[in-house]
């Protein structure tokens, strides 16, 4: 019944309200975004400072200093892209446990909007909030070390990054709703839905050296592709047609969690308001 | 169609109208602002560890069962109410009576065991989203994002209800006029705010997205004399001139005589009374033998007194 010009001015108004809540949100708890900045971006350089010490670690062992950089430029962009995802995820999995915190949660859901814009207002803030994050670490981590993107394929790369991060709020919207159902715990699950992602993902470390039943997993994370995907287009300069294979896996993803997402969110949902979980003290 | 606001030239005052119109065309023109047939509601309280499920597991034959912690509560019990458009009802009962998960029910936060809620011919599972545009709600708890300000919080709520910007800006200085909040204190965390004046923001929330079924969930507890005659004010204002109904629970038997159309009293989750003020008073009157109308404070403890044995589950509610 609705004409698209009204759903894209609903869209955008949900968006928008996500958007300056979240931005307020920040500009008030200021020192929450500041440890988090903080946080990836001193985790980021002491883990690129492996590969800077490698031939210090063996004694005898060296290669050279061009072997090096793009050693360094791995784990640059491995950390780089480690804060995008996990501040993207993050963002969309806590999307309830902040509202459960601050007692606003029975307030979101009497609102007349479709989770599906619900999870698109959300996005949005998670994606620019990574975006800029990400692109304050790239700014300070390369006062510290060579970064060479001569060779980069910039466009390939964003391409790879959104492909990438519809999976990510999919995923997020799925833990979104464990501190709905498991009032005490449900906000701790999502560190460990998130810490698997990066133990699988090679983010630090190329998935082969993992186990083979874990490389299962790599195979079936998002992440892994992204990673891949960043580091040929960065470090290499591959075009996107190059990597046809990781962009097709990255829309099957997304085009499969997306919907995951919202159906496991309605059943959360629906369990949640059985059970009176809505409400802030279960 | 209701009388609108009657001064209807200012911007704020027509954006008010058109979005009170627009609620009205999905209305239908029902007369039944409320239907709720035979709804319960149950609650399982406390919770067993792990240790329960493995002693269930381990021997599942077994006669008595490991003790369980949980226990059950029934929160509502085949409840069945109807309301008409355009009048205010009553919802009185004691502490832990069911009050607040009625209101939940309608407000669909919670979904009922059994039977249905209708708000203007919409059901409120299945026709969610019409219904949500059609209703809002004030609770106890003034449930906001402590550290934001008022105007932010509510820009947050216009913004989720689909009001435009600049309109819901305009329009919430004006609410805010309107219910005593100063200017200079609008722009500051609304924890710094004391309980009450929370409580009058909370109700502006409420007011701002133009419901016509409002529920009120003790709007008035915690507000000075003053305060809490504004705010009744404006609630048979708001039924006056906004085509709105609404259903109101309080503790204050002066509040409810004033303001109610009818009253329904709820007593273990059950309705025990449902009728106007004056007629509960006649009527239990007569049953206490008095000359005349017994006050509305009698009807209430006529109604939910309940021997002592039975007050078992007086716990943690708000
Ligand atoms: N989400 C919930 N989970 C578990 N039990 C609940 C929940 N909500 C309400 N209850 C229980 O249901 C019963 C009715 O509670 P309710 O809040 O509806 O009472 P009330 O009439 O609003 O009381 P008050 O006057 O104190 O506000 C109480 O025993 C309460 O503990
Ligand atoms: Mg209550």
């Amino acid at each position: 019944m609705q004409s698209f010009g009204h759903s894209v001015q609903r869209n955008s108004r949900v968006a928008l309200a996500f958007l300056e809540r979240n931005f307020n949100l920040t500009k008030r708890y200021w020192a929450w975004e500041l440890v988090w900045i903080t946080y990836n971006i001193v985790n980021g350089i002491s883990v690129t400072y492996i590969a800077a010490g490698a031939n210090a670690v063996i004694p005898g062992f060296h290669i050279s200093q061009s072997q090096l950089n793009t050693a360094i430029l791995v784990l640059v962009i491995g950390t780089a892209v480690w804060s995008y995802i996990s501040t993207c995820f993050d963002d969309v999995a806590m999307l309830f446990t902040i509202e459960k915190w601050e007692g606003t949660l029975e307030y979101t859901f009497m609102a007349p909007i479709k989770r599906i814009t619900m999870m698109f207002g959300a996005s949005v803030y998670a994606v620019i909030h990574g975006f800029v994050l990400t692109a304050i670490q790239l700014v300070v981590m390369a006062m510290f070390f060579h970064i060479d993107l001569s060779q980069a394929n910039f466009w390939t790369a964003i391409i790879i990054l959104l492909l990438g991060t519809a999976s990510f709020v999919g995923f997020g919207f799925i833990t979104s709703v464990l501190p709905m159902l498991f009032t005490e715990y449900g906000d701790k699950m999502g560190f460990i839905v998130r810490s698997v992602i990066l133990l699988v993902s090679g983010v630090y470390y190329p998935v082969t050296v993992l186990p083979k039943w874990m490389q299962t997993l790599s195979a079936i994370s998002p992440a892994t592709y992204v990673l891949d995907g960043l580091r040929r287009s960065l470090i290499n300069g591959q075009p996107i047609w190059q990597m046809w294979s990781s962009v097709i896996i990255l829309i099957i993803s997304g085009a499969v969690s997306i919907p995951a997402g919202l159906w496991v969110f309605r059943k959360g949902e629906e369990y949640a308001k059985r059970t009176g979980k809505l409400k802030r003290n279960g | 169609m209701q009388q609108l606001l009657p001064d209807a030239k200012d911007p704020e005052t027509l954006a008010v109208n058109r979005r009170i119109a627009e609620a009205q065309a999905l209305t239908n023109g029902s007369q039944d602002a409320l239907i709720i047939s035979h709804v319960s509601k149950h609650f399982t309280k406390g919770s067993n560890g792990p240790l329960y499920y493995l002693k269930k597991m381990l021997r599942p034959s077994q006669k008595t069962p490991p003790h369980s912690h949980q226990r059950v509560i029934r929160a509502l019990d085949d409840v069945s109410l109807n309301v008409k458009r355009n009048t205010i009802i009553g919802v009185l009962g004691s502490n832990g009576s069911g009050k607040s998960t009625l209101i939940r029910a309608i407000s669909t936060l919670l979904i009922p065991d059994k039977g249905s809620v209708k708000v203007f011919d919409h059901d409120v599972i299945t026709e969610r989203d019409t219904v949500q545009r059609l209703i809002n709600r004030v609770s106890v708890e003034a449930s906001f994002f402590r550290r934001l300000s008022p105007i932010e919080n509510l820009m947050y709520s216009a913004r989720l209800y689909n009001v435009p910007g600049s309109e819901a800006r305009k329009q919430i200085h004006a609410l805010l006029d309107r219910l005593g909040i100063r200017k200079e204190r609008r722009n500051h965390p609304i924890e710094d705010m004391s309980r009450g004046m929370q409580q009058k923001v909370a109700i502006a929330r409420a007011f701002l997205t133009s419901p016509i079924l409002l529920l009120l969930d003790e709007p008035t507890t915690g507000l000075d004399p003053r305060s809490k005659a504004e705010v009744q004010q404006f609630i048979l204002e708001l039924r006056a001139n906004h085509d709105a109904t609404i259903l109101l629970t309080t503790h204050d038997m002066d509040e409810a005589e004033a303001l109610c159309d009818s009253i329904a009293i709820i007593d273990n989750g059950r309705i025990a009374a449902l009728n106007t003020a004056a007629e509960l008073r006649k009527q239990i009157g007569e049953e206490m033998g008095l000359s005349g109308p017994a006050t509305l404070h009698d009807v209430f403890m006529w109604y939910t007194g309940r021997a002592w044995k039975d007050d078992d589950d007086e716990d943690d509610n708000e």
